[in-house]
């Protein structure tokens, strides 16, 4: 258990529950189990969109603060398995979950099951920079606001800045409006408004295929700083991205099935990152990460 | 809101400017085309006429305005808004109650649709799902009654809101509530398309960190999309200021010569007195109604600026 979150995290109606931390927040059925070393366990995922199978019958154990990347051909269903970690595929219409996505044991979409509350634990980065229209100030400071979090909001935004390398940047310019700031600043204060609320887990899904290099080797260096208090998901389509900060990778495919001729996303190998780079058990995998395909 | 066709594309578009927006693209699109004579002939055509009709139709709003300030010069001074109405000393007469008249029925109007129209764009936007067949037949008869004559909405608050269920009489009070509903629509589709505007990433955003949907609305959705819809309430307001046909139905006819009340008494407001005034043979009311005319003007041209002023203002391209 990285740190104690507290335990109005999850409103089960049970507030009897004594309630130390996020896996008994997130605790359906009684007192908080045993610490896993995974953070997130998933057997037999399916997502479908509609009558779609985006992606099929994923099984595998993301560890606690490491870095895990999803790698694989457009398509092949990275973005839908991510959001499927902290429900934001509640939001899409049509979209269904199936199998278990297991968060520290607990079924994250078990009835007792709040998805609000969930995106509390498990804070998301988006593809392109998506700041607030508002001051950079507030955009940190959203967050810890409408979780009514105590304490002082002034050190809470400095020290959430702080440990998104951006303080230097922009501590003389807090009230200025945060579209006035490069791309890359963008990005890591939306890495800043994700850390604000404490969360356990932080998911980015491509988070640097917007910034030039220098701002992805600053955000790079912030994932492996970060790494030590959060358990990172990362969607990338840069090799080397995977290769250098990731400690484990999971490479998914595209399957066309034969009974629907749709195609579906399949994981095809997860193991240690520098296995999937120089020694992959799979030939798919071979040919992706070596360029002779996707 | 990003572009300026923002508005028209989506509000109330009646078929005539359908057919010019529909045309005008024809045009664009001829010019920019290479070879095709016969195409650019057209083109060319086209555009002469659509400037034929541009420039009449401000010469027309040329000719009235000189003609309002010519005739109505006489009366242009304050006298005319501190006195009441008569018939008996027309050379003294003034809109005093009816710019009050309007006064309290536009305040109700505002009271009424800013909770109303805005709500109702923020369910149909943000929580309403658009595949549901009950949600699809309100958003077709919201487009349907943005295209009402105002005439109709008059009948309206006659049965139902001066006689029959509601029977709150001529007030000022029906007046409001009967410009509310036509102008309802119109302040719905504005704050719907202003909604719209904000990218899905700011909702997603919020989201992510662990708000409610009613927290991404309220807390960043709304006011981001706050200029859009100020712009569309205030031109709304606008178009209420300027009706006159369904108050003449809702009991905005009489010559009041005391200062009008909410719900008790008769009231007047601008454009019915105006109305009144010009359909009397005494030439001094004329020269009023035209002074009338002029204070309209103004007052309508000060706030459709301040509306597109805003919407310059905060226009926003994410
Ligand atoms: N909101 C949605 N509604 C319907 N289908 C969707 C939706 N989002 C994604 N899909 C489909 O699900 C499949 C997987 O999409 P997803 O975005 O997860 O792929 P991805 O691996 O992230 O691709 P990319 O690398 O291009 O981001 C695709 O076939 C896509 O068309
Ligand atoms: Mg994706």
């Amino acid at each position: 258990m990285p740190k104690a979150t507290t335990g109005d995290v999850v409103s089960t109606e049970d507030q009897a529950v004594p309630t130390v931390g996020v896996t008994a927040a997130l605790n359906e059925d009684g007192p908080a189990r045993e610490q896993t070393v995974n953070t997130f366990e998933l057997h037999k995922v399916n997502v479908h969109y509609g009558d779609m199978l985006a992606v099929k019958d994923v099984s595998l154990d993301i560890p606690h603060n490491q870095i895990t990347a999803f790698i694989g051909p457009s398509g092949c269903g990275k973005s839908t398995l991510l959001r499927s970690l902290n429900r934001m595929n509640d939001l899409i219409p049509g979209a269904r979950v199936s199998g278990d996505v297991l968060y520290h044991g607990v079924n994250m979409y078990g009835p007792k099951i709040d998805p609000v509350q969930v995106r509390t634990v498990i804070g998301m980065v988006f593809q392109k920079p998506n700041p607030f229209p508002k001051s950079i100030y507030d955009n940190v400071a959203f967050g810890p606001r409408i979780l009514k979090m105590k304490g002082n909001l002034d050190d809470m935004v400095e020290s959430s800045l702080r440990r998104a390398a951006l303080w230097d940047e922009v501590k003389d310019r807090l009230k200025d409006n945060a579209f006035g700031m490069s791309g890359g600043q963008q990005q890591r204060l939306c890495i800043a408004r994700a850390i604000a609320v404490q969360p356990d887990v932080i998911l980015m899904d491509e988070p640097c295929s917007a910034l030039d290099p220098v701002s992805t080797g600053k955000v790079e260096d912030l994932m492996l700083e970060l790494k030590k208090e959060y358990t990172i998901v990362i969607v990338t389509h840069n090799m080397q991205q995977a290769a250098r900060v990731s400690d484990l990778t999971a490479f998914f495919t595209v399957a066309a099935m034969d009974q629907t001729n749709s195609r579906t996303g399949v994981l095809v190998e997860m193991d240690e990152t520098r296995n999937i780079f120089s020694n992959p058990k799979d030939e798919r995998t071979a040919n992706y990460v070596t360029g002779k395909f996707g | 809101m990003s572009d300026d066709s923002g508005y028209s594309s989506r509000v109330a578009m009646p078929m005539r400017t359908r057919t010019a927006v529909g045309g005008a693209r024809e045009v664009t699109e001829a010019l920019l085309s290479s070879g095709d004579r016969k195409k650019k002939v057209r083109g060319i055509i086209f555009v002469s006429i659509l400037l034929l009709g541009l420039t009449t139709a401000l010469l027309a709003i040329a000719a009235m305005i000189t003609w309002a300030f010519i005739a109505g010069w006489p009366r242009l001074d304050l006298s005319l808004f501190t006195n009441v109405p008569s018939v008996v000393l027309p050379e003294n007469a003034g809109y005093r109650t009816a710019i009050l008249g309007t006064l309290y029925v536009i305040g109700g109007v505002i009271l009424l649709i800013v909770p109303l129209g805005v709500g109702a764009a923020i369910y149909l936007e943000e929580f309403a799902n658009p595949r549901n067949p009950f949600n699809r037949f309100v958003d077709l008869n919201i487009q349907n009654l943005a295209g009402v004559p105002s005439i109709v909405f008059g009948i309206l608050g006659l049965a139902f809101i001066v006689r029959g269920p509601l029977s709150l009489g001529f007030v000022a009070a029906a007046g409001s509530l009967t410009l509310a509903l036509l102008v309802l629509p119109t302040v719905i589709l504005a704050s719907r398309e202003a909604l719209r505007a904000v990218p899905s990433s700011i909702r997603d955003g919020s989201l992510a960190l662990g708000a409610t949907v009613w927290q991404a609305v309220s807390k960043q959705v709304l006011p981001a999309a706050f200029p859009g819809v100020l712009t569309g309430v205030i031109l709304a307001v606008a178009r209420a200021i300027g009706e006159a046909a369904p108050l003449l139905l809702v009991g905005a006819v009489t010559f009041v010569t005391f200062d009008p009340s909410f719900f008790e008494g008769g009231y007047s407001t601008l454009p019915t007195m105006i109305y009144s005034y010009a359909k009397r043979p005494q030439d001094e009311l004329q020269t009023l109604a035209a002074a009338g005319v002029v204070v309209m003007l103004v007052l309508l041209i000060l706030i459709n600026s301040v509306a597109i002023y805003l919407r310059n203002r905060f226009e926003r391209t994410w």
